[in-house]
């Protein structure tokens, strides 16, 4: 019943390929090289918060361009309660969770109340974290702008419950994360809230009008983006070791997060997981390419993603899946649901 | 600390933010007109800051005279844009914009990083290190240049959309977009031609802004950001908001630099743009939508 | 399941323009009453009035005996006031059958039931073979539909209908027009509605209700308000109501 609900319109081929695929990954760390796997979990760290971020500006309408914001809190949140309690990650997840949950609903209820909407809400968004950024340089006890640096336990073995081990426990924890996180998108986009979020993103007064309280779904979509972001950033620490504020805060890192959704499909459950399977390799692959050719001139890669990024949104602006999954045959296209349903009763 | 020196970091202070207050208003003017955010407002100000800084270098152009082909550069370059690219944009979601034009500014950004590098570089004009002394107040003769020539621009800029025949009409297209098509104006000739007057403007900003400071490709996003938080302070589609909250944004910086900690002046500007948002999100000089 | 509707002195100016002005009337629960009046009358803005799109300048909003003057939107739909758009509304995004299902959700928590409820609304409005189209791919006539099933899916004692029969053939009109009077046979709910087809609001309305420049002008039976020179003044000039003269 449950598989039933998650696959809800994917094709007998995109569950083959889906199965196929997670079956690759899972079986991967086996054969793979230790770089490969450093690569994999980016990608699926950038699929897990791009996920978060799309609920709330893909189901919800609401654009945040300062989520680094929570990826900061979560991960600077979960490393002091390492150090200096001795408290694990994921039991700091359960004081940072609802503690960036609640600064985003802070932020959300300052900004609905006084009537701040799109892009001066979006602005809003970046000044909090640009705001946290700085003033995270100045608090010594968390290191400053210097950083923060966790202690690396070697020669403990893989130790999950307090995050601390090799490169492929790293790689299964978060691969396992961006798999909740695509199931929790799928099943909460087929719920009461979820259709409302959908129906605020539409047009928030024909939604305002059937019933729906504007402000309490918006500030629920934004905790749990929050949230979930959070959850992000204590892996971000606990896998980088180091946290510097110009890194984990700044408005580049905000942009990065919704870059793959918006590559991939925005609104989509599989879009962010797409755009972070496109955009790391590409970046890595651009990298290396760059290398070979010998071509060592500082901002090359850049541009060549600022030229995929015009690109991509010229010609793709509803994001790269929802054109790949029609074509490709791994979902049934919208508008005709009903033959599928019509097949599912026979 | 003394009075004087107060009085010198305030008047500094003043006369930076007239430059970014210019700044801002390419910004606004924009915005105002167009309805588009111009996320690569700051990477077009550093494009006009690296073209004074190769004119100056090269031939030894004042970067207050290479402000005049800057200016004609760079609108050029963004009424292409407008013309090529971003009227197809108009009627598009926010973030498809933001992406577009997001990516517009990391390939300015990088481009200039890639031909000229990381390092810091500036304009050495001959009166570098000089100053007029005023009442026991000590004014850069740079930054008094700059400030000059942003309020000439500036003028001139006023007195364009008030009473030249294509400012009006721009005006016009401002207010109603679909009254103003009615009329048989060109309006996508007309956001084209404005596009490219905010990013001559900007690019003006830069070249004057070139004098006081050196001159990084990095320092694109902190001017793009600024010239949103003082458009938002200011209030969007106030010309005189938004030298206003230029030279407010300039003052605090230059404030929490002496009185606070340097590093920390930024977080001046963030919290001065949070409070207006919440308090008056139209802007000090904004009217009420 | 029905509901009355009062209005005392309903006054909203916008930066100075007069939009309305001391306007009161009563619609009787279970009555079905039509607004009429030429364009920049009022009528719209007297919906968004009683709605809580905004609040009015002075007077006050009645359901029944209680007071919701000044409530959002959404606690207007909670109180039993539904409503549809003038300039229609959908969640092009969402399929039609979603779009209703929105609204049926605002007074049935569960999915699956309020899949079904929206799949009723949608079969009373004739708008099941579209059921699973992207509402935004919808004609005219399919989307002035879809916004009467949706404001019905929330279940209201009270219905307002900006200009649903504008752009629907003579046909097409008589359909929308007995699913209307059904309606309100079966369950009693009471209808407001606004409508320059003269057609529809003769068939329907059991009282009318003119305004002209932001206020009232004319109250009565249809046949009352057709007759009444104030009324034929008022449309001289302008744009005549179809079916009115002939």
């Amino acid at each position: 019943m449950l598989t039933q609900d998650l696959f809800e319109g994917v094709t007998p081929r995109g569950k083959m390929l889906f199965t196929a695929g997670l079956g690759a990954l899972l079986l991967l760390p086996e054969v793979a090289d230790s770089y490969l796997i450093s690569i994999l979990t980016l990608i699926f760290w950038f699929a897990y918060v791009g996920q978060a971020w799309n609920v709330m500006m893909g189901f919800a309408g609401q654009l945040s361009l300062g989520h680094a914001l929570y990826v900061g809190l979560g991960g600077y949140g979960a490393a002091a309660l390492y150090m200096h309690l001795g408290l694990g990650p994921w039991v700091g997840m359960l004081v940072v969770v609802p503690v960036c949950a609640l600064v985003g609903m802070a932020i959300g209820w300052l900004g609905f109340r006084f009537g701040v909407r799109g892009v001066h809400f979006a602005l809003l968004t970046i000044a909090c974290a640009e705001f946290t950024r700085v003033a995270f340089d100045h608090i010594t006890a968390l290191g400053g702008s210097g950083g923060l640096f966790l202690p690396v336990v070697g020669g403990r073995g893989d130790d999950l419950l307090m995050l601390r081990g090799s490169p492929q426990l790293y790689y299964y924890v978060m691969l396992v994360l961006a798999l909740l996180a695509l199931a929790l998108c799928r099943i909460v986009t087929r719920t009461r809230l979820g259709y409302f979020w959908l129906a605020l993103r539409e047009n928030p007064d024909a939604a305002a009008a059937l019933g729906i309280p504007l402000l309490r779904v918006k500030l629920l979509a934004v905790g749990l983006s929050a949230g979930m972001t959070a959850v992000g950033g204590v892996f971000y620490a606990f896998y980088y070791n180091n946290l510097f504020p110009d890194q984990v805060f700044a408005m580049g890192r905000s942009i990065e997060i919704l870059l793959g959704p918006i590559v991939g499909g925005i609104g989509t459950v599989f879009g962010p997981v797409l755009g972070a399977m496109i955009l790391t390799p590409l970046g890595e692959g651009a990298s290396l390419l760059l290398e070979a050719l010998g071509i060592t001139l500082p901002g090359t890669k850049q541009v060549i993603y600022g030229l995929m990024l015009v690109l991509i949104i010229c010609f793709r602006p509803a994001g790269i899946w929802p054109w790949l999954a029609v074509k490709a045959g791994l979902v049934v296209p919208p508008g005709e649901t009903d033959l599928r349903e019509k097949g599912e009763a026979e | 600390m003394s009075l004087s020196l107060y009085a010198g970091t305030l008047s500094s202070g003043i006369l930076t933010g007239l430059v970014y207050g210019l700044a801002a208003m390419g910004l606004s003017v924009i915005f105002g007109v167009v309805r588009l955010v111009n996320f690569a407002h700051g990477e077009m100000m550093v494009l006009g800051m690296f073209a004074a800084v190769v004119l100056a270098a090269a031939w030894g152009i004042d970067p207050l005279l290479s402000a005049l082909p800057v200016a004609a550069l760079l609108f050029v370059a963004g009424y292409g844009l407008q013309r090529g690219l971003l009227n197809r944009f108009i009627d598009r979601p926010d973030h498809q914009q933001f992406i577009l034009l997001l990516g517009i500014a990391m390939i300015l950004v990088n481009g200039l990083m890639m031909v000229f590098g990381p390092d810091a570089r500036s304009t050495n004009v001959p009166y570098g290190f000089d100053a007029f002394f005023v009442g026991g107040i000590t004014l850069d003769k740079t930054r008094v240049y700059a400030a000059g020539g942003a309020l000439i621009v500036a003028a001139a800029l006023y007195a364009f959309f008030r009473f030249s025949r294509t400012g009006i009409a721009i005006r016009a297209c401002a207010d109603n977009q679909l009254g103003a098509a009615v009329v048989g104006l060109d309006v996508k000739g007309l956001y084209a031609i404005t596009f490219g007057i905010g990013s001559a403007v900007v690019g003006i900003a830069g070249c004057l802004l070139s004098l006081v400071i050196d001159v990084r490709p990095q320092l694109a996003a902190d001017y793009t950001l600024l010239s949103f938080i003082i458009v938002i302070v200011g209030g969007l589609g106030s010309m005189g908001g938004a030298l206003l909250g230029g030279v407010l944004i300039g003052v605090s910086e230059a404030l929490a630099g002496v009185l606070i900690d340097p590093s920390r002046k930024q977080m001046v500007s963030y919290g001065l743009l949070i409070l207006v948002l919440l308090v008056r999100p139209q802007g000090l000089l904004g009217k009420r939508g | 399941m029905s509901l009355s509707l009062t209005v005392t002195g309903l006054t909203k100016h916008f930066r100075g323009l007069r939009a309305l002005e001391d306007v009161s009337f009563t619609v009787p629960a279970g009555k079905i009453v039509a607004l009429i009046g030429p364009n920049g009358a009022g009528k719209t803005t007297c919906f968004n009035l009683i709605a809580g799109v905004f609040p009015p300048d002075t007077g006050r909003v009645h359901l029944a005996k209680r007071d919701v003057t000044g409530l959002r939107p959404d606690q207007l739909c909670t109180a039993g006031v539904g409503r549809t758009f003038q300039i229609v509304k959908p969640f092009a995004g969402l399929s039609v059958l979603e779009n209703v299902l929105v609204g049926a959700l605002h007074r049935e928590r569960r999915v699956a039931a309020a899949r079904e409820k929206a799949a009723e609304m949608l079969a009373l409005l004739g708008l099941d073979p579209q059921a699973h189209r992207l509402a935004g791919s919808l004609t005219l006539p399919d989307r002035k539909r879809l916004e009467v099933a949706k404001a019905l899916a929330t279940q209201p004692k009270i219905l307002l209908l900006d200009e649903v029969m504008a752009g629907l053939r003579p046909t097409e009109t008589d359909a929308m027009v007995a699913t209307l009077i059904g309606l309100n046979r079966s369950t009693g709910i009471t209808i407001l509605l606004i409508e320059h087809v003269m057609r529809a609001v003769m068939a329907l309305a059991e009282q009318v209700i003119v305004l002209d420049q932001g206020r009232k002008l004319a109250e009565g039976t249809p046949e009352q308000v057709t007759q009444d020179p104030r009324v034929i003044e008022t449309y001289l000039g302008h744009d005549l109501p179809e079916g009115a003269g002939a």
